[in-house]
């Protein structure tokens, strides 16, 4: 089992900030549009590079929405920045008619995503973002597990050619990825090899997922941790690449329980291998004030919740004779 | 004055096509394209700056057109046929199975002309912003058209737009609201009254002007006077009175007619009052 570690937290939305400046650098066509968060986004650092290319919208998404898709039919290349909820939820509409119907080159960038937001409450914990998202033709969902990736992955969607919805989130986190690595869209990436239960984990849940790795190794249990940064397109190769040698699933999300990760692999284990499976995720509720640690273990979202899940799965594969 | 005769007979050619799409798909909504007909034939065939034969999506150094009020389709596809986007026989396809030409404009299957899905209304005039933002970047002096109703005009989006295009100061676009007074549940000022449209437009920033979008002269000296105006750091709208079914007796000074088709004996009335100048599809 290999062992991660980081030398600090950090947020995946300044990952998002960085690498959103380094593309304003690189490609001409890259321009931002805020809807009055620019520091929370941390789009601060592109907005003062480049204020030509940055256009404050103010505290009107639906518009934003509709700008970005007229920009694109001009050849531009837009990364719209707002809370999860007010990139998805309220917007729903254009997103669907302006920008993934009309194939547009939008980029959706959202921060602030699920209950990690902490202390302002439900009516700012967008859940449900990544089942709205992922239902759209042609949408692709990206959610990065840290500040590293997240930056990685704002560089890599500017090269993909089609909207896309990249979620990230507020708290600091554990940052352990490799600041070199090359994003790739669509494709899982296995931090540790396991033969007993496969974990598949996004966002913020794929370190609660390495560390619950950890615990069931202690116990003889070798976890086989997959990263699914990109919900859509899945990576349904690894996904059954993986069960196939596990003959038991987990899945980690910061999200609720339908629609999500979750929703996504099971979909595709029905399909075509099925096998026993828990879902740890927001279970059908709306959250609430607090700090992102103490919501996280009240929601069921830590590596402890993990490690139940895992048990429970590894008993019924046991109980099936594999 | 031969320019204007001439405009006004294409315009009678579309207007018998709208009427046509409608009856042969026996759905979609004839009364706001007869009333936008001679806008729509004043874009295309003399005001806008287009290429025809070889459309781009960006429209480098073209003007642009949106149409908000997507549900005006027929008459839009009729002007993009009639002025050489695609076969005019392909307008016999609107609404019907494996078609470009959807009962709401699309972008999907890649008919030429259309750059952006309508139909969910309030979101013309947001795209349009971004349109002229982007050429603006590109330093294109050219302008961005965007055809709305008036009825669409109760949608919140509008006003958020209307804020921006204004507090942007965005000079390359002539927004255009067709100001029929009717809606599908009724007149609008019954269903949502709009109260002081022209002062509203004011107090927002922009630049208005009126016309009687059912005079073809008027109609041309609009556009140019509306084009004038550009560049002057203010957005321009005009509120262009129409009258919902123009041309067609029996869809006139009625909301009837907003979204159903005629049967046949109507059908017949109505192609023995809009003259065949182009030839039909």
């Amino acid at each position: 089992m290999k062992e991660y570690t980081y030398s600090e937290k950090k947020d995946t939305r300044s990952g998002f900030g960085a690498g959103l400046l380094e593309l304003g650098r690189q490609n001409p066509d890259v321009v931002g549009l805020c809807a009055d968060l620019t520091g929370s986004m941390v789009m601060t650092h592109f907005k003062k590079e480049f204020p030509d290319r940055f256009f404050q919208v103010g505290i009107a998404e639906a518009n934003m929405m509709g700008i970005a898709a007229g920009l694109a039919t001009g050849g531009k290349i837009p990364f719209t920045g707002t809370f999860a909820n007010f990139s998805t939820g309220r917007v729903y509409d254009q997103i669907r008619q302006s920008i993934a119907y009309s194939e547009k080159n939008v980029k959706i960038c959202a921060s602030h995503a699920g209950i990690t937001l902490g202390e302002d409450g439900a009516t700012h914990q967008m859940l449900e973002d990544i089942g709205m998202m992922r239902m759209l033709p042609g949408m692709t969902v990206i959610v990065p597990c840290d500040h590293n990736q997240t930056r990685a992955a704002t560089l890599a969607i500017a090269d993909h050619h089609g909207p896309v919805y990249l979620r990230f989130g507020r708290p600091k986190v554990p940052n352990f990825t490799n600041p070199d690595e090359k994003f790739q869209i669509g494709k899982a990436i296995v931090l540790n090899e396991g033969s007993d239960v496969s974990i598949f984990a996004t966002g913020h849940m794929v370190w609660e997922a390495l560390e619950a790795g950890k615990e069931l190794f202690a116990k003889g249990i070798t976890a086989e941790i997959i990263n699914v940064h990109t919900i859509k397109p899945l990576d349904e190769t690894a996904v059954i690449h993986s069960v196939q040698k596990t003959a038991c699933v987990v899945t980690a999300e910061e999200h609720q329980v339908y629609g999500g990760l979750g929703d996504t692999i099971a979909q595709v284990l029905a399909r075509k291998h099925p096998a026993p499976m828990e879902l740890v995720a927001v279970n059908d509720r709306f959250g609430e004030s607090g700090k992102p640690a103490e919501l996280m273990k009240k929601y069921g979202l830590t590596a402890s919740d993990i490690v139940t899940a895992a048990n429970k799965v590894l008993s019924r594969k046991k109980s099936n004779g594999k | 004055m031969t320019d204007i005769s001439q405009l006004s007979k294409t315009a009678s050619q579309v207007r018998r096509d709208i009427v046509r799409m409608v009856y042969g798909a026996q759905s979609g909504h004839p009364g706001g394209p007869l009333g936008a007909a001679d806008l729509l034939t004043a874009l295309y065939f003399k005001v806008m700056k287009h290429n025809a034969d070889n459309f781009s999506m960006e429209g480098s150094g073209e003007d642009l057109f949106f149409l908000s009020n997507g549900h005006l389709s027929a008459g839009w596809y009729s002007v993009l046929a009639r002025s050489g986007y695609f076969d005019v026989k392909e307008l016999a396809t609107f609404r019907k199975i494996d078609s470009r030409l959807q009962g709401h404009p699309a972008t999907e299957e890649g008919l030429p002309g259309v750059r952006v899905a309508s139909g969910s209304l309030g979101q013309g005039l947001s795209v349009a912003n971004g349109a002229a933002l982007s050429k603006k970047l590109n330093n294109d002096p050219r302008l961005v058209y965007c055809l709305m109703g008036d009825g669409e005009l109760q949608e919140g989006q509008v006003w958020e737009a209307a804020m921006f295009a204004a507090g942007r100061q965005i000079d390359n676009l002539i927004g255009i609201i067709d100001y029929n007074g009717q809606q599908i549940d009724g007149p609008v000022n019954e269903i949502m009254p709009l109260g002081d449209l022209k002062a509203k437009w004011l107090a927002f920033g922009w630049q208005v002007l009126e016309m009687n979008g059912n005079i073809m002269a008027e109609v041309i000296e609009t556009l140019a006077k509306a084009q004038s105006l550009c560049g002057q750091k203010q957005p321009v709208m005009i509120l262009m009175h129409s009258e919902m079914g123009y041309g067609v007796d029996y869809m006139m000074g009625t909301h009837e007619w907003h979204g159903k088709p005629p049967n046949e004996e109507l059908f017949d009335r109505a192609m023995a009052q809009l003259a065949e100048t182009l030839g039909d599809y």
